[in-house]
């Protein structure tokens, strides 16, 4: 599961991780390893251990066991090295609401001694300019918007060239140009070679930005790897719109798939089967998809869609994590 | 590009933290109330006293109140007098108690500790911040009477406990003395406001509870039964600045003073230390 990589290529890697709050086991031995280079995912549903995993990383909170290692440094011990090298976001931004968003990222650069204070102002000013905030670098803070005050957040985590950013849930609260936005310097950083961990619950976002992804559930990593990995394990499926549900589905129990009908959304319903694994239909298997259309026309099916659909992430971390809605603890 | 690195590379002393502090306190509206409440008692007083047509008795009232209608420079002292049991505590209590509870309940906590102020740094840079702020409202009290005394008052050579006459100019002086001793005297509750302050992220709470300390203190202080603790308690020597008005000055009560407040700094400093320096840091 552990993707093989010499250590020196990592930028976070944990062992045997674990965080207990009282009884509870809210990080429960991770072993997450994070590529250098990479857009990395944290994904999972809420209270399933992404914050509290984060302030272990950056020594807000000292674990109960295991260890945690950042840019090859052991956390917490050598934090002060680590951490004027890594721009982070913890559970949403946090500011003094009655200074400017400017003066307040002039606060937070004056507590690491590492930056020089000859090019505060600037690199202030630089890092407001790229979160789109210029025109309110005056405004106070308690008078921003939800999305600004994101924004202001992800601001401080740039103050300085950084090798990692953790990002915990960075869209939180943006609106859709400042989720493009925010996407868009991701990439971004990615491209000057920093490595960006983004913790997240959307997947679709997670998909369009990140390289690696780890998936966890209540407390404990249930997947990792590159994407490609990821979706490669899950399976792929055939969708059918059609008003005939009944024929088509008859026509695909043929090819010895089990559908089944969704909800008919308009005049037409849809007949869906997974595929069998990738593995079996590449290697000259049971199945040749390209046979399956013509079936159902020759069946006499009117076909309105025809859909065959990649294993996407969102399948893979349903079945990983379950499809309830509720909290699981 | 050269000078950026060698930047990165050598840290500074981190004074930006301290200077970055005291902005953030005496900007703060709230600092700022508190100081004109402070600057108000020596006015309400001189106000009161101006307006009431009858004078007051030796003995009656606070100390020195009776001087106060014939030299304005009495004032201050007071007001201070006043000011020691009650307000001065609670607006040492509000600064103290907010250190890092205050941060705490913000969030900011969590982004100081990874810019990397370091707790160490931040512990010490805050209760420099809480300790400028004893001098700066001491001072605020005595200025405020000077010139709410010398506008309502005559003014002139004041006369001390000890019967001796000093000059205006020296009285100046004395009143700055004054102020310092109260200032040194608040320093162990500023600290032990920064160890509960570590104890919670509720600043109100925080607040409320070194206050009640400063009042617990003071009431087993005028216990008789307690007399072998007074010495111990940090509110002992808060009235005690006679010694500073009169001739030859005498400083024996400033010193035992400064080394019991000192006491209490390293005591409860430690405390603080040993509880922040390895919180889990969850707001
Ligand atoms: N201070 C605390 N005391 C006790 N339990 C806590 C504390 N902080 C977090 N937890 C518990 O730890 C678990 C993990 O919380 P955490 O904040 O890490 O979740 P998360 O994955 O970040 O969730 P979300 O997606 O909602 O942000 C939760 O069940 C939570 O109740
Ligand atoms: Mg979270």
């Amino acid at each position: 599961m552990t993707p093989d990589a010499a250590d020196g290529d990592l930028a976070i890697e944990s062992r045997a991780l674990t965080k207990v709050f009282g009884s509870q086991r809210a990080v429960d031995g991770i072993d997450l390893a994070v590529p250098r280079g990479s857009v990395f995912g944290f994904l999972g549903p809420n209270g399933t251990g992404k914050t509290t995993s984060i302030r272990m990383m950056l020594g807000l909170v000292r674990a109960t066991s295991g260890d945690v290692r950042v840019l090859g440094e052991p956390m917490p011990d050598r934090l002060r090295d680590v951490l004027p090298r890594v721009g982070a976001l913890v559970e949403g931004p946090a500011f003094y609401p009655f200074l400017s968003g400017e003066a307040n990222l002039r606060r937070f650069d004056s507590a690491d001694r590492h930056a020089s204070p000859a090019t505060r102002r600037a690199r202030v000013a630089s890092a407001l300019e790229r979160v789109g905030l210029s025109a309110a670098a005056s405004k106070k803070a308690g008078a921003y918007s939800l999305g600004m005050k994101q924004r202001l957040g992800i601001a401080n985590a740039l103050l300085q060239p950084r090798e990692l950013l953790v990002l915990d849930e960075p869209t939180n609260g943006l609106d859709p140009q400042g989720t493009r936005e925010v996407r868009h310097l991701v990439r971004s950083f990615a491209a000057e070679g920093t490595t960006v961990f983004v913790s997240s619950h959307l997947l679709a976002e997670v998909e369009q930005i990140c390289t690696h992804a780890a998936i966890m559930s209540a407390g404990a990593l249930v997947a990792q790897g590159s994407l490609a990995e990821l979706r490669g394990a899950g399976q792929s499926s055939v969708r059918v719109s059609t008003p005939d549900p009944g024929a088509a589905a008859a026509v695909l129990v043929r090819f010895g798939l089990t559908p089944a009908l969704s909800e008919p959304a308009s005049a037409s319903a849809e007949v869906s089967a997974l595929l069998p694994d990738r593995a079996a239909t590449d290697t000259g298997g049971r199945i040749d998809i390209d046979d399956i259309l013509p079936a159902l026309v020759r069946a006499g099916v009117r076909v309105r869609g025809f859909v065959v659909e990649e294993p996407s992430l969102e399948d893979r971390f349903v079945a990983l994590t379950g499809e309830g809605f509720d909290v699981v603890r | 590009m050269s000078s950026a690195e060698t930047a990165t590379r050598r840290p500074s002393a981190g004074l930006a933290l301290l200077g970055s502090e005291l902005s953030v306190l005496f900007r703060r509206r709230r600092t700022w109330a508190m100081l004109a409440a402070v600057a108000l008692i020596p006015i309400l007083l001189a106000v009161a006293l101006r307006l009431s047509s009858g004078t007051v008795e030796p003995g009656e009232g606070p100390p020195f109140l009776d001087r106060v209608t014939q030299n304005g420079l009495f004032v201050g002292f007071t007001a201070m007098v006043v000011a020691i049991p009650l307000f001065l505590p609670l607006t040492i209590g509000v600064v103290a108690g907010d250190t890092i509870a205050g941060e705490a309940s913000l969030g900011t906590l969590r982004y100081l500790l990874v810019s990397p102020a370091g707790r160490i740094r931040l512990l010490l840079v805050k209760y420099a911040g809480a300790a400028a702020f004893c001098f700066v409202a001491t001072l605020t009290l005595i200025v405020a009477g000077a010139v709410i005394g010398a506008s309502l008052f005559p003014i002139g050579p004041v006369t001390l406990l000890s019967g001796d006459v000093i000059s205006v100019p020296e009285s100046a002086g004395r009143s700055v003395l004054v102020a310092c001793y109260v200032s040194v005297s608040l320093l162990g509750l500023c600290a032990i406001g920064l160890f509960i302050s570590t104890l919670t992220s509720v600043p109100v709470g925080a607040m409320a509870a070194t206050v009640v300390v400063s009042v617990i203190s003071q009431i087993l202080g005028v216990l008789p039964q307690l007399s072998w603790l007074h010495p111990w308690l940090f509110t002992h020597y808060w009235l005690g600045f006679a010694g500073l008005l009169s001739q030859p000055l005498d400083a024996s009560t400033f010193a035992d003073n400064a080394l019991l407040q000192g006491g209490y700094i390293l005591v409860f400093g430690a405390l603080a230390y040993g509880r922040f320096a390895s919180k889990d840091i969850l707001s």
